[in-house]
């Protein structure tokens, strides 16, 4: 058995040492040694997207990136998405607009949005729908979900006009 | 029921259990860890059908970090008979041997033996040591090879009634009869006859079935899963480790989606096995591969549907031959399927044979209204056929053979009040349907569905607390927002606001029996128990308020959040200010209630669906879908509308793309979500809801379930929607692509697009 | 009299009839009567002296939940129709 190494890197915004085998993935690090277990497992061949991180500012399969390739980059998960003060409002309109059933997909499908949010603050509902096809949900058929993104983008663009 | 208009139920508050979910911080089962945990792995068959001859374990156990390794061996001899397992009706035999099998191996992924070690990946490399000798056996895939004479058999020890001593892969014939069917057609003007074969689909949930257990010392044991019925866990889980069932814990875990596919047992007995062995807990996470090949996905069928109508469009007969997958064990829902399949219309005779066949695929498991979406794929198409050669609409032929108050369901019993009619109006009515649809290749399709509710057993507690807020346990595994629905309808009969109950799931040892989290059963069933157990609270309030009030408890009224005397109204106290007084006026408050509900309102649902078909690519475009079902009174509307959207979206997926694809060796070549293809969210428009409120007699709400019965119309109506777009009518699912196009490319040749109807 | 409503595969039992009259104040005497007037009836309704798991009864339209304790009124129809649980 290969010997573990040591990695750096930023996670939601604190620098994090770990040790980690080579064939462990990011996924398995982040959920069985950091503890940060809300990045779900859901097929380990990033076909569902329930493992979504943002590394880079890039949406991610966390189980399709090794931990050593963690080294040196920052990673957001679903624990940083929320401040001090409250809820992002992405997480707050999802909420209102009941755009979840049994959970297992929001925090992946959170990060998407919020990546999507990041780069395109007016998004049409083609683009939503788009930015969110990596991310499969079994329970809602997407319809609140995105009526959820429509609302929280229009939140944001509203408090940064004001 | 409730004379005044509710002052909770029906509204909208954001769902107790939300920021947690939002934030990460829910805990599945996957995210549960002890101290000193192994990991255990699965081994599985490659073979779809073979006898094992040998199992060879030595080289695993000596991988350093391995510490057990169990087989069926392992596991007690089990009665191969229907017996009831807790409150359900199971052969335990069969179970067992799906969990590790004895002697055969009957589909490919078929579990035969489990490591636990001290990582899971050490836990997979000693699988991958373990060694077994097979006998190869031809595998039987379809029913149509099953049912066959000579065919290769599963069971030789399976017998049915009808058969007498022969060797059959036919495990029931059921069959459901009305007048005479031949009168029926002889009466008939038009007469349409088609076969349908549909495909194996799975459940599809996100999160892959898992267990943690712990085998104590002391011989209690714990067990932490992602299940659908906790109590159904318990039952199964010590039955097939030969333990006795209540010394065992079973926990539920936050569920990432069940649908019917967790309300059996893979992993937990397995888990708790191996934590006997080892003397430490021991936590498993089936791979999504292990998930598509080995749970428990729903039969593909073979159904013959004949129906016979007047030319005014009133039908007159209907026959109906189904054969349903089974899997490797008895036990598809072909018995409900054939239930439902003409249910939703007044038809005077008929004639239904239903066939649970056993073929070498997994084990069937519930999937969303077991057995009725199939059947309705075939009848709905064949009833739109039949209102095009009367040349009546789509929706207004339903009207006129919609079943009512009194109608005589398929078994025999008359409906009570029902909402198909109301469902069918509502969709006529809707925006949808006035709208126009205009463009090429571009159609409109309906159909209807119906689905039973189950009542069963539901236990509730509800705490009272001193600043007037009261905790709610239940034992109903939420699934997709029911705690918060529960806690509106104890706030409701409390007087007080959906924030102020604090609802929690409760585990096998915190709260009374409760069956599992299916049938479309928690809003009605569980809704009954949290009712009555908050009427018990105020029941014991009432008689707190008479003591503070000096008045006889029979004397006192709750109205409007205030207790009073009826003979001295204007002395009034608040719920809170006699809850306060708890402690001087006999102890703290708890009501509590069990409950086996008689009289279940079923459900029914109409669905629309428009589409844009490509006829170069056969790919096909869902446009708009609008959804009308009778809920009865829903009680937490925005997840109702999810309910509907969900069962929506997989029965688009159902009728479009999903299906299982085995090779000629009965080896799945789909076994992942690239190529098991669920509908992204770019596959998906909005999907409208329409709420139709028929209250379900005999329930103090009016509530009806609502999980399920959404998924039933979407294949049929989507077909509808084709044969109206281009002309092509389908009788596979899915209908996927490839063979939409086969079935252009026929009709512009002229050949014809239906397999012809098989003699009987 | 109570009423039976016949299950299609049982009315080789009955002569074909598709309802029969029975006497009995619950289930299980109603079953006791079947079998009486019909033997062979009992043997697919009951198993180990309870009624089978896989079948359920249903009187004048509600579902019963007490077995063959459920009571049976004097023009009581009954049907006996294959249970639909969860699904196991």
């Amino acid at each position: 058995m290969a010997k573990k190494t040591v990695v750096e890197t930023t996670i939601n915004g604190e620098t994090v040492e770990f040790l980690c085998e080579p064939r462990e993935s990011l996924l398995e690090v982040l959920r069985d040694e950091l503890e940060l277990t809300g990045s779900k497992e859901g097929c380990l061949t990033g076909d569902c997207g329930a493992c979504t991180v943002v590394v880079d500012g890039r949406p991610t399969c966390s189980c399709l990136v090794l931990a050593v390739e963690a080294n040196g980059k920052k990673i957001d998960t679903i624990e940083g998405l929320a401040r001090p003060e409250g809820l992002h409002v992405l997480q707050q309109k999802f909420l209102e607009h009941a755009a979840l059933q049994c959970g297992i997909c929001t925090p992946g499908v959170l990060m998407s949005a919020k990546a999507l949010l990041d780069r395109t603050p007016n998004p049409t509902e083609a683009e939503i729908r788009y930015a969110l096809a990596g991310n499969l949900c079994r329970c809602t058929g997407y319809d609140k979900i995105v009526r959820a993104v429509v609302d929280a983008a229009k939140t944001l663009s509203s408090a940064r006009a004001a | 029921m409730a004379a005044k208009p509710f002052k909770v139920i029906g509204t909208r508050p954001i769902r107790h259990d939300g920021v947690d979910k939002v934030t990460g911080r829910a805990k599945y089962g996957a995210d549960y860890s002890l101290p000193d945990m192994l990991h255990g792995k699965m081994l599985r068959s490659p073979h779809a059908h073979a006898r094992i001859k040998s199992i060879k374990c030595d080289k695993a156990l000596a991988l350093p970090g391995v510490k057990a390794v169990i087989t069926s061996a392992d596991l007690p001899d089990l009665p191969d008979k229907m017996e009831m397992a807790g409150e359900a009706p199971v052969n335990l035999a069969h179970l067992s041997q799906n969990l590790l099998a004895r002697n055969k191996v009957l589909y490919d992924g078929h579990a035969i033996a489990a490591v636990a070690a001290t990582s899971a990946h050490i836990a997979e490399e000693a699988v991958r040591l373990i060694e077994v000798e097979y006998e190869v056996l031809p595998p039987v895939m379809t029913v149509e090879d099953a049912m066959k004479t000579g065919a290769t058999i599963l069971n030789p020890k399976l017998r049915n009634k009808e058969e007498g001593d022969k060797e059959t892969n036919v495990a029931s014939h059921i069959q459901f009869k009305r007048g005479e069917v031949e009168d029926g057609f002889k009466a008939a003007d038009y007469v349409v006859e088609r076969e349908f074969k549909t495909a194996m689909v799975h459940q599809g949930y996100l999160e892959p079935h898992n267990a943690l257990a712990v085998y104590n010392a002391d011989g209690k044991s714990t067990i932490w899963t992602s299940t659908q019925g906790s109590f159904a866990v318990r039952a199964l889980a010590a039955a097939v480790c030969g333990i006795p069932e209540t010394t065992l814990k079973v926990v539920p875990a936050e569920i990432g989606g069940g649908f019917g596919g967790k309300l059996t047992v893979y992993l937990d007995p397995i888990a708790l096995a191996l934590s006997k062995k080892t003397g430490k807990p021991v936590k498993m996470i089936m791979s999504r591969a292990d998930v598509l090949k080995a749970t428990g996905p729903t039969s593909g069928s073979t159904i013959r549907c004949k129906m016979g109508c007047t030319k005014d469009g009133k039908i007159t007969a209907a026959q109906v031959w189904m054969a349903y997958e089974a899997g490797a064990y008895p036990g598809s829902p072909v018995g409900a399927g054939a239930m439902v399949i003409i249910a939703p219309y007044d038809i005077p005779h008929m004639i239904i044979d239903a066939y649970d066949v056993l073929v070498n695929r997994p084990k069937t498991a519930a999937y969303r209204a077991p057995g009725a979406t199939n059947a309705a794929m075939a009848s709905e198409t064949v009833i739109n056929e039949l209102a095009e050669k009367c040349g009546i609409d789509q929706i207004e032929f339903r009207l006129l053979n919609a079943a009512k108050e009194g109608t005589a369901q398929t078994a025999g019993p008359p409906f009570k009040k029902i909402g198909y009619v109301e469902c069918l109006e509502a969709l006529k009515n809707s925006p949808h349907y006035k709208s126009k649809l205009e463009g090429p290749n571009r159609g409109r399709g309906v159909a209807g569905g119906f689905w039973f509710n189950v009542g069963m057993n539901s236990s509730a507690v509800v705490n009272v607390n001193g600043d007037g807020t009261a905790s709610l346990v239940i034992g109903s595994v939420d699934v997709g927002g029911t705690r918060a629905a529960q806690a509106m309808v104890a706030a409701e009969v409390l007087g007080i606001k959906a924030e102020d109950v604090r609802p929690s799931v409760g585990d096998t040892e915190s709260i009374g029996y409760t069956d599992m989290t299916g049938g479309s059963r928690t809003a009605v069933t569980t809704g009954a128990a949290v009712f009555a157990a908050a009427e018990d609270a105020v029941k014991q309030l009432k008689e707190r308020a008479a003591k503070l009030l000096e008045k006889k408890p029979e004397e006192i009224a709750y109205e409007d959040g205030s207790f009073y005397a009826a003979s001295d109204p204007s002395k009034k106290l608040t719920f809170k200010e006699v809850v306060a007084k708890f402690a001087r006026t006999g102890g703290p408050v708890s009501g509590q209630a069990s409950v086996n509900l008689r009289a279940v309102g079923p459900s029914f649902a109409a669905t629309l669906i428009d589409v844009e078909v490509d006829p170069d690519t056969g790919k096909v475009k869902v446009l708009r879908a609008t959804c009308a079902q009778d809920v009865g009174k829903a009680l937490h509307p925005s997840y109702v509308e999810g309910q509907m959207q969900g069962g929506t979206a997989q029965g688009i997926g159902w009728a479009l793309n999903e299906e299982y694809v085995y090779d000629d060796r009965g080896n799945l070549r789909n076994f992942g979500l690239l190529d098991y293809r669920m509908p992204t969210c770019l596959d998906l428009p909005e999907i409208e809801t329409i709420l139709v409120e028929v209250p379900a007699p005999g329930h103090p709400i009016g509530s009806r379930g609502v999980g399920e019965v959404n998924i039933v119309p979407p294949p049929a109506a989507v077909a509808n929607a084709i044969a109206n777009a281009v002309g092509v009518r389908m009788n596979v699912l899915p209908m996927s692509p490839p063979r939409l196009l086969k079935a252009i490319i026929n009709k512009r040749s002229g050949s014809d697009t239906q397999i012809a109807a098989a003699g009987r | 009299m109570a009423t039976v409503v016949v299950p299609a595969l049982l009315r080789k039992l009955t002569d074909g009839a598709d309802r029969v009259t029975v006497s009995g104040r619950n289930i299980g005497l109603v079953i006791e009567d079947l079998e009486r007037q019909f033997p062979g009836f009992g043997e697919y309704l009951l198993q180990n002296g309870e009624l089978k798991p896989s079948i359920a009864v249903s009187i004048d339209g509600d579902m019963g939940t007490g077995g063959l304790l459920d009571k049976v009124k004097e023009n009581s129809e009954i049907f006996f129709v294959p249970a639909i649980g969860g699904g196991l």
